[in-house]
């Protein structure tokens, strides 16, 4: 019998189409965020009012992951904002191969800031790095305080995670505490914002976040976008 | 359910290096995978039953070995296994944690006829 040694990450074909993607980014100085959740905590929603509230300083682009129709990108381009819908049919998560044929289709050129908002899911897209500088984990508070726990590798890997629909806080008797903590437990790095897109309280948190890593990333980009 | 997803990319991994050597088919496949990389073993397991055919691994084994999710406190040095109630803080420095083990998955090793 012959034992040969392979060694090879399982995802390795992944990672390497996500740095070309990557590349891409860079070379257009966008900032990339991939925008992950579980379906209806209100990924769109937040696009929408962030997109309201940043369009006039950044050149925003969406692209837009799900298993069917054109919905989610449809609303983006309804702000005036370019956006690509990817349908993966069955498939419960983008990955950088569909990403690289997305950015066939639709032209980064001139966008600041670029939102991948993926397939409505907490567990499988975690796996798949698509190229982006930052991942943005979102749970409505009425998803219930235990998520975090339940789905700690999706937090873990979160640069920030925002706590969405605080505006139903009372109603819902969510126990904004013990999500908070079992956020830091299993994402101790991890910037958080509890807000509400619908009402708009919490919102400049988040926004001045944002504006933080554009500043960081592209010095010149306020400047493009004004000019 | 990325599993099956994840079995071709496996199975596509050991052809590759079963072809390098030449060989007709792949008798073993081992995988390293870590607790804390968000697959399940059992769907692993079935998706391979279904994704070998008409490969060289058709007739193959899938080993999985099971790597627990270890984690170190830089600094205090303390290290620990970590199961069901995940906390990734130090409970005696209260500093982020590292994670030393349990992200793998990785083919190890092919074994050929």
């Amino acid at each position: 019998m012959n034992r040969l040694a392979v060694q090879t990450g399982v995802l390795q074909a992944n990672q390497e189409k996500a740095a070309e993607n990557r590349a891409l980014f860079d070379q257009e100085k966008l900032l990339a965020i991939n925008l992950m959740s579980s379906p209806g905590s209100g990924k769109t929603s937040i696009l929408e009012s962030t997109i309201r509230a940043l369009k006039g300083c950044y050149q925003i682009g969406v692209i837009e992951g799900d298993l069917q129709t054109s919905l989610d990108a449809d609303r983006i381009r309804a702000l005036g904002v370019p956006s690509h819908q990817i349908n993966t049919g069955t498939v419960c998560h983008l990955d950088a191969r569909m990403i690289a044929r997305a950015l066939e289709e639709f032209p980064i050129g001139g966008l600041d800031l670029l939102f991948i908002e993926n397939v409505g899911n907490l567990i499988c897209p975690s796996s798949y790095y698509l190229g982006e500088d930052l991942r943005v984990v979102v749970c409505s508070v009425v998803e219930g305080a235990d998520k975090p726990k339940k789905y700690p590798v999706m937090f873990n890997k979160a640069d920030a995670v925002v706590l969405n629909k605080m505006d139903l806080i009372e109603d819902s008797g969510a126990d904004l505490q013990t999500l908070i903590r079992n956020v830091q437990e299993v994402s101790p790095q991890a910037r958080i914002f509890a807000l509400s897109c619908r009402t708009g309280e919490g919102m400049e948190g988040w926004l001045h976040w944002l504006r933080q890593k554009m500043e960081s990333r592209a010095p010149a980009a306020s400047a493009k976008a004004g000019g | 359910m990325h599993e099956l997803s994840l079995v071709t990319s496996i199975i596509e991994i050991s052809e590759a290096k079963a072809r390098e050597h030449r060989a007709a088919s792949i008798r073993t496949i081992k995988l390293r995978l870590g607790e804390f990389a968000s697959v399940v073993r059992d769907a692993l397991l079935f998706s391979f039953e279904v994704a070998r055919r008409g490969t060289l691994a058709e007739h193959a084994t899938l080993e999985i070995e099971d790597v627990p999710l270890v984690t170190r406190c830089r600094s205090c040095g303390s290290a620990a296994r970590q199961t069901d109630d995940i906390c990734l803080v130090c409970p005696g420095c209260g500093l982020p944690l590292e994670i030393i083990s349990g992200e793998e998955l990785q083919v190890e090793y092919i074994e050929l006829d």
